[in-house]
């Protein structure tokens, strides 16, 4: 199955695969942790160049086909996890038209950007993942917030500016924050999410190096854009992850499109996936629209980073079928491609798989879609009997510190010593 | 309201600044005397010992111990994994310290000087300082953002903004100046325990200069409170308030006012964001005339937030209209004799005080 983008106007180029018993292989920093530069211009070795240039581009579709073809008697999913992706993608899509109804209702407002028909990067990805790990996101995050566990309900209620949802109305569509899933936002600058993961990641690190907390492994997905990748931010953390080894995935939904940009006439060179070997860390391509390949790329990536090799830049090519936000026109796009790739829709992709392999019936994943709908109604009716936020919240959350004073030597805050005075500062 | 000087200058006075004898009431004999430099290597020792989750992130800060010093001897001391040499990009490391700082470490963030700040401004607003409100209080950001602000000697206008206005306009973050050691000590030590982003507005000729400290202010569990001032000097007739280096000008102002019988009160802000407005009140309800002073640019300074504060809240104790000091409204020009003038300097804090007196020719008697 081709992976070139057919419907854009660059031309493919064969891919080299490379074994994937030999994965790449840097000169060994000799200290595990952030070598000084010392030590690293001391090990530099043309073994390092040679295999930076041999290139760790891989056509993973191709990889993958050739895994299954091996394996005819093991599928590549169970048919739990199975049922699992295909709620998962369906609570997205589903979730996302709620949305879009909602706001042409007026219950919604300002920028909401949906996700239809990326579900199969969010899933593939984020059901890999432990509730330990974190995810970074976009604006584009409602999907993430649900793959990784926040409750419809919540999202649904901050999307509607209310107190119960996740962040009490006060982030928006755009700011999705959850300190019990590990979701790290929703950022509204693009570009603007990508150091963020890459310092949870250090967290990690330094937390199992210097904290001493041996079993600390989790791993950080960042998830972003194509036109990111053209963004001084992104080169920066790449180098910076690749150079101490920090355990991310960075994950480029390439839906080819940034607003009104098309990729091709944004980017010098539209393919992402090699930037990575330009800093030292394996760049894969992988079709976004098939949910089973991107998991098997998801488990090598992610495992990867768990045991400490470092970051990998993932390329999904997928596509939005619908604008930027609900207020884009999207008059750019050519119907063709959006036809092209609505035929990929990665749900009927995966039903189609899980039907033919007989994981499962058509009934049951018809009483899958109903829960799902009855979930999304219920969100919705949640949301609209929640209470708006009370006026004294607008003041408040501003600073952790409740009264700005600071905290004194004895390690408490400082308002909270009746001593402390107003007046001048007395030591 | 930019008072020119176009006098000569009182000797050296731009390059090295004397320590006035401020009020030193509450301490006991100040014995010891330090550099602000070594007030502020001796707080981040002493931090980084007390809490393994404080680690020092920028460029230069570990091999080259510090673009000015401040880091020295603390790669030694904790090793790479803690005091970590950046690459030049200051967005990528600044969002790396917010994240980490997302997931409870707490980072120090070290910027050369406040100017190359404006390449990580988005990280600093929008990812720190405004987090703990998006999120609605589920993350905090205990980050620290520290450097050299304002004007150093001959670097041109791009290393020679004052950045205090602009950070301390933004809800969220919490702005500290320094002016001594015992500042130095205190408000860092504060800032790396707080559970916010603290921007921290160092400035690079302070960081040689001596100034005497307490037993308490070597103690290491000492750390001064935010939002609240310190009046250096008290007065009767007139208040300056200034932060910084400007603080030293100013208390030099009020000696030379003493002389002509204007006892000025000078207020060390210590603390930009939050604004110390009761005790800035309180002074000028006592005095009945306030003279801001500051080094960066005039429009929209913090001067500009200090008269309107007062002019709200203490109008009827008001006997002259108030009057801000502050840089000349260019960008810092490189030659000496025009960088002196873009500068506010002593005589300029000495004439606006005497035009609130209505003094403009000194008077034999006090008033």
């Amino acid at each position: 199955m081709s992976t070139a983008f057919s419907a854009a106007k660059f031309s493919t180029q064969p891919f080299s695969t490379i074994s994937h018993d030999s994965p790449l292989v840097f000169a060994k920093p000799t200290s595990q942790f952030f070598g000084s530069t010392r030590k690293l211009r001391l090990t530099s070795s043309s073994k390092f160049n040679l295999s930076r240039r041999s290139g760790t581009v891989v056509a993973v579709s191709d990889y993958v086909k050739q895994k299954t073809s091996k394996s005819t008697t093991s599928l590549l999913i169970t048919k739990e996890e199975g049922l699992e992706l295909y709620e998962d993608m369906v609570f997205g899509r589903a979730f996302e038209d709620m949305c879009a109804q909602m706001y042409y209702r007026g219950k919604m407002f300002g920028f909401v950007h949906l996700y239809n028909g990326q579900e199969a990067v969010s899933t593939g990805f984020i059901k890999l993942l432990k509730q330990q790990d974190s995810v970074v996101s976009t604006y584009r995050d409602h999907v993430h917030a649900l793959s990784k566990g926040v409750p419809a309900r919540a999202v649904m209620s901050e999307l509607f500016g209310k107190t119960t949802g996740c962040c009490r109305g006060q982030g928006g569509s755009m700011h999705m924050f959850s300190r019990e899933h590990n979701l790290l936002g929703g950022f509204a600058f693009i570009g603007e999410g990508i150091p963020i993961a890459t310092g949870a990641a250090f967290t990690s690190k330094y937390k199992r190096e210097v904290l001493k907390e041996a079993d600390c492994d989790h791993v950080t997905l960042a998830f972003f854009g194509d036109g990111t990748c053209n963004n001084g931010q992104f080169f920066e953390c790449l180098n910076m992850a690749a150079l101490w080894k920090l355990p991310i995935v960075f994950v480029v939904e390439n839906n080819l499109w940034a607003i009104g940009m098309s990729h091709s006439r944004a980017t010098s060179d539209p393919q992402i996936y090699k930037k990575g070997p330009a800093f030292g860390m394996p760049g894969i391509h992988v079709d976004g629209m098939d949910v089973l390949k991107v998991r098997e790329v998801a488990k090598e990536a992610i495992g990867r980073a768990r045991r400490g090799e470092g970051p990998t830049l993932v390329e999904c090519e997928t596509y939005r079928f619908r604008g930027h936000s609900l207020a884009d026109p999207d008059e750019l796009r050519d119907p063709a491609e959006k036809d092209h790739y609505a035929a990929r829709d990665p749900i009927r992709a995966l039903k189609k798989y899980l039907i033919e392999n007989s994981l499962a019936s058509e009934a049951e994943l018809k009483a899958i879609d109903k829960k799902i709908d009855e979930v999304v109604e219920d969100a919705v009716e949640f949301a609209d009997e929640s209470p708006i936020p009370a006026r004294s919240q607008l003041l408040e959350n501003v600073f952790a510190d409740p009264r700005g004073f600071g905290i004194g030597p004895d390690g408490r805050y400082r308002c909270e010593d009746p001593k402390f005075t107003e007046g001048t500062a007395r030591v | 309201m930019l008072a020119i000087s176009r006098q000569r200058i009182l000797g050296q006075s731009f390059q090295k600044i004397r320590p006035a004898v401020p009020g030193l009431r509450s301490y006991s004999s100040a014995a010891k005397q330090i550099t602000v430099r070594e007030a502020l290597n001796s707080a981040l020792d002493e931090e980084m010992s007390a809490d393994p989750k404080v680690f020092l992130m920028g460029e230069e800060v570990g091999e080259y111990q510090g673009a000015y010093k401040i880091t020295k001897g603390l790669l030694e001391k904790y090793g790479p994994e803690r005091v970590l040499d950046t690459p030049i990009t200051e967005a990528g490391f600044t969002g790396i310290g917010v994240g980490a700082a997302y997931y409870g470490l707490k980072p120090v963030v070290e910027f050369m000087t406040f100017n190359f700040s404006m390449q990580a401004i988005d990280h600093i607003i929008n990812s720190a300082a405004k987090s703990n409100y998006m999120s609605a209080g589920q993350i905090s950001v205990p980050i620290v953002f520290r450097g050299p602000n304002g004007a150093a000697a001959g670097v041109g206008a791009q290393h020679s903004q004052c950045y205090a206005a602009w950070y301390a306009s933004c809800p969220g973050l919490k702005v500290l100046s320094p002016y001594n050691s015992e500042d130095a000590r205190g408000l860092l030590k504060a800032a790396i325990r707080d559970p916010d982003p603290v921007v921290f507005l160092e400035n690079e000729l302070l960081y040689g200069e001596s100034y005497p400290v307490s037993d308490e202010v070597l103690d290491s569990s000492f750390c001064l409170p935010i939002g609240k001032a310190k009046i250096e000097r008290e007065g009767k007739d007139v208040t300056i308030t200034a932060f910084s280096k400007m603080v030293g000008y100013a208390l030099k102002a009020a000696e030379i006012l003493e002389k002509d019988g204007i006892y000025a009160e000078v207020i060390n802000l210590r603390s930009i964001r939050p604004l110390d407005r009761s005790t800035i009140n309180a002074s000028v309800r006592k005095t009945n005339r306030l003279i801001t002073v500051e080094e960066g640019f005039p429009q929209h300074g913090v001067g500009a937030e200090i008269c309107a504060s007062v002019v709200e809240e203490s109008f009827a104790y008001l006997d002259a209209p108030v009057e801000r000091i502050a840089g000349a409204d260019v960008p810092m020009p490189y030659a000496a004799n025009l960088e002196r003038m873009a500068v506010p300097q002593v005589e300029d804090i000495v004439r606006a005080a005497k035009r609130a007196c209505y003094r403009s020719v000194p008077l034999a008697a006090t008033a």
